[in-house]
């Protein structure tokens, strides 16, 4: 269109060699950027408008940046590689879990020091609400998957009966899919006459209208908002769930999907992936937390702030799967609960801790949140995964 | 100054035309035209993203042409339509012709409907395709926006293929209703459009409203950013604030602090909703108006 096009980029390879550096890290966080966009940054860098990174840094953004999450971190991402500042939060994307600071390791060590001593207790009575079955006994059950189906996923140690219940999650998922979208199809009603393509069709009989065309009415579909708490507290729940959201998700036309930790994460890109153990590697690889604490609160602000608008429509469910140990204040967590309440149809809490004995929700956060959750529910085995089928489908 | 950089040069037409747009954006509009890729601004509602398609235009001294996105839009609404109550009339009155010349007769260019993204294609001088809040429209019409947004061409199966005449400049706008897909989202240029600041918005006020006194022009600015900062469900836009700034200039008033009681009734133009209205009470106006210089 310009000239600016017409020109080959004439750049030394120092800078080739950087500007590749600087998309290489850019892809690294998230971004996507083809090798067009890479062509066109070279196009501009041998321009004489952004001769200066005063000016480099507008026209580099606005190329390389296809979303706001991209537009907030890039500054940063920018100043770290051209600036040599900041370089450790530039690269946290990539980087390994820290360890929890004493309070919250603490909590996620009671809880399983609680699930050991509820182990001990089952195992001398025998059976109980979730009978546990541990070593041989395991090999003499019924059936497999019945063994598993009431196993809470705690005491899943061996590699393949954590196999096992993963698989089983998937596919337990598909078939509640299969079953949820043939009622939505048939919930379809309601008919009215679209003149405009009932012409269409007749001008072949010579404009006499011989067949009629209807419109259809487009149903909102029903949309599923996951949010997955992956502190440490959660740690043996969540690769189950993280399988059993690949799973599920699928039955959704429409479905989102987010880790929180110290902060959200959208997870949904990698829910694409198709294989479904690669797409929980790469889930549970980009929802590593950067420091300790389960900031529930905050994760929720940042998803009413950033992501509700576009998420939410007036049919859609939001699942929150915590234990509810937040270790920001519990008001916050309540506050964010509200806003979040006002905007979806439904809010369905599932809490493994429900599945043990004498669970009560005394923690604060989970206190502030109970009065805005439609269902609240157990979701420590596969049985109670099942059991959220006949929920979801009538939303 | 010597030489002015061309983004610098966009700004200022950009400004002659009633937007006043930050550095940021200048650069890439300017970069849009230098890599002719089309344009995606995102950002809340109301700080004037379909604003910059019409200035876009006016500062080019070219057509706007604009494609308002809904669920559900599909390529007749967007693209052409043959018009068929004309056809149905045309096979009548020719009827016991040959019927190679009646087809030839109706798929002509005299029956063709022209739609938004077919009359943008067909201009004599390039003209601004805003297509927006294209996360409306269903993921199926966004695959074939990209088609046509690197093609800029069209096939009528019946007619046969137009190309474009002229490359319009493509503005794209999105509320985030819907993640639009990584291909489209590549292939834009990327801009969040903010609430502008203070100065900025004092300037947008003087640009559109002349007549305004420049003191108030920054005082208005000052408090609307005070009360975006307040915790409210709906933030006010810039088009909000050149009502506020209109009546408040149609009330004759020279000075926010001559008239609380005023300004306070006159809050009506920013604020929405119900919930708003209850949080915004007479105190709160008078604290924030004891911040405005």
């Amino acid at each position: 269109m310009s000239a600016l096009r017409k020109t080959e980029p004439e750049l030394g390879e120092l800078m080739r060699a950087k500007l590749s550096g600087f998309v290489a890290t850019l892809r690294d966080n998230g971004f996507i950027i083809g090798s067009a966009e890479y062509r066109d940054a070279l196009t501009v860098l041998s321009g004489d408008g952004a001769s200066r990174p005063s000016r480099l840094r507008p026209a580099l953004r606005s190329l390389f940046c296809s979303r706001h999450s991209d537009w907030t971190m890039f500054d940063e991402i920018f100043d770290a590689f051209w600036l040599k500042r900041g370089m450790k939060s530039a690269t946290r994307m990539s980087g390994a879990p820290q360890k929890a600071p004493d309070g919250v390791q603490a909590a996620a060590n009671g809880a399983r020091g609680q699930g050991n001593q509820d182990a001990a207790d089952h195992v001398q009575r025998g059976e109980g609400a979730e009978a546990v079955e541990t070593g041989e006994t395991r090999r003499e059950g019924a059936s497999r998957a019945e063994f598993m189906g009431k196993t809470d996923f705690r005491h899943l140690t061996h590699p393949d009966d954590l196999a096992e219940a993963h698989r089983l999650a998937e596919r337990l998922a598909v078939s509640m899919r299969a079953r949820m979208t043939r009622r939505m199809r048939a919930r379809l009603r309601g008919q009215r006459l679209d003149l405009r393509r009932t012409i269409h069709k007749s001008i072949a009989n010579g404009g006499t209208p011989m067949q009629l065309v209807f419109r259809k009415r487009r149903e909102k579909p029903l949309r599923l908002v996951v949010l997955l708490d992956g502190s440490g507290s959660m740690s043996l729940y969540s690769a189950v769930f993280l399988r059993f959201m690949h799973g599920v998700l699928d039955a959704f036309r429409e479905a989102e999907a987010f880790l929180f930790h110290t902060r959200l994460v959208h997870i949904a890109p990698a829910l694409r992936e198709r294989d479904p153990q690669r797409a929980v590697e790469r889930m549970a690889l980009m929802g590593q937390g950067t420091g300790g604490g389960t900031r529930i609160g905050d994760s929720l602000a940042t998803f009413n702030r950033w992501h509700a608008k576009r998420c939410i429509h007036s049919r859609t469910c939001v699942m929150i799967v915590s234990d509810g140990y937040d270790t920001g204040p519990s008001e916050r967590l309540g506050d964010e609960m509200r806003a979040l309440r006002r905007r979806c149809r439904r809010i369905a809490w599932l809490n493994p801790m429900i599945g043990w004995q004498d669970y009560a929700p005394e923690a604060a956060g989970m206190k502030a949140a109970l009065p805005f959750i439609d269902l609240f529910a157990p979701a420590h085995n596969l049985e109670s995964l099942k059991a959220l089928e006949p929920y979801l489908a009538r939303i | 100054m010597a030489v002015k950089l061309p983004q610098e040069r966009i700004a200022a037409q950009m400004a002659a035309v009633g937007y006043v747009p930050d550095r940021d954006l200048s650069t890439a509009l300017w970069l849009m035209d230098s890599l002719s890729r089309p344009l995606l601004l995102e950002g809340e509602a109301g700080v004037g993203k379909t604003e910059v398609a019409r200035a876009l235009a006016l500062a080019n001294d070219t057509k706007l042409i604009r494609l308002q996105c809904y669920e559900g839009l599909d390529q007749s609404s967007a693209l052409y339509e043959w018009n068929y109550q004309r056809q149905l009339l045309a096979i009548k009155a020719r009827e016991g012709l040959n019927a190679d010349e009646v087809e030839e007769a109706i798929f002509s260019e005299k029956y063709l409907l022209e739609r938004p993204l077919l009359a943008a294609i067909r201009q004599a001088k390039a003209p601004v395709l805003l297509i927006d809040e294209v996360d409306r429209a269903d993921e199926e019409f966004e695959a074939f926006l990209l088609e046509l947004l690197s093609d800029f061409q069209v096939s009528i199966p019946e007619f046969g293929t137009i190309a474009a005449t002229s490359i319009p400049r493509v503005v794209l706008t999105s509320n985030g209703t819907r993640e639009l897909s990584d291909a489209l989202r590549r292939r834009c240029l990327y801009h969040y459009v903010d609430f502008p600041d203070v100065d900025r918005e004092a300037r947008i006020i003087l640009s559109r409203l002349p007549d305004i006194d420049a003191a108030l022009a920054l005082q208005i600015a000052s408090m609307v950013g005070l009360i975006r900062k307040e915790d409210l469900r709906k933030t006010p836009g810039v088009a909000e604030t050149l009502d506020w700034a209109a009546t408040l200039a149609g009330l004759d008033i020279r000075h926010l602090h001559d008239e609380p009681e005023a300004v306070h009734q006159t809050l009506m133009c920013l604020i929405k909703t119900a919930e708003d209205k209850v949080r915004m009470t007479r105190q709160v106006t008078e604290r924030l108006l004891g911040k405005v210089a």
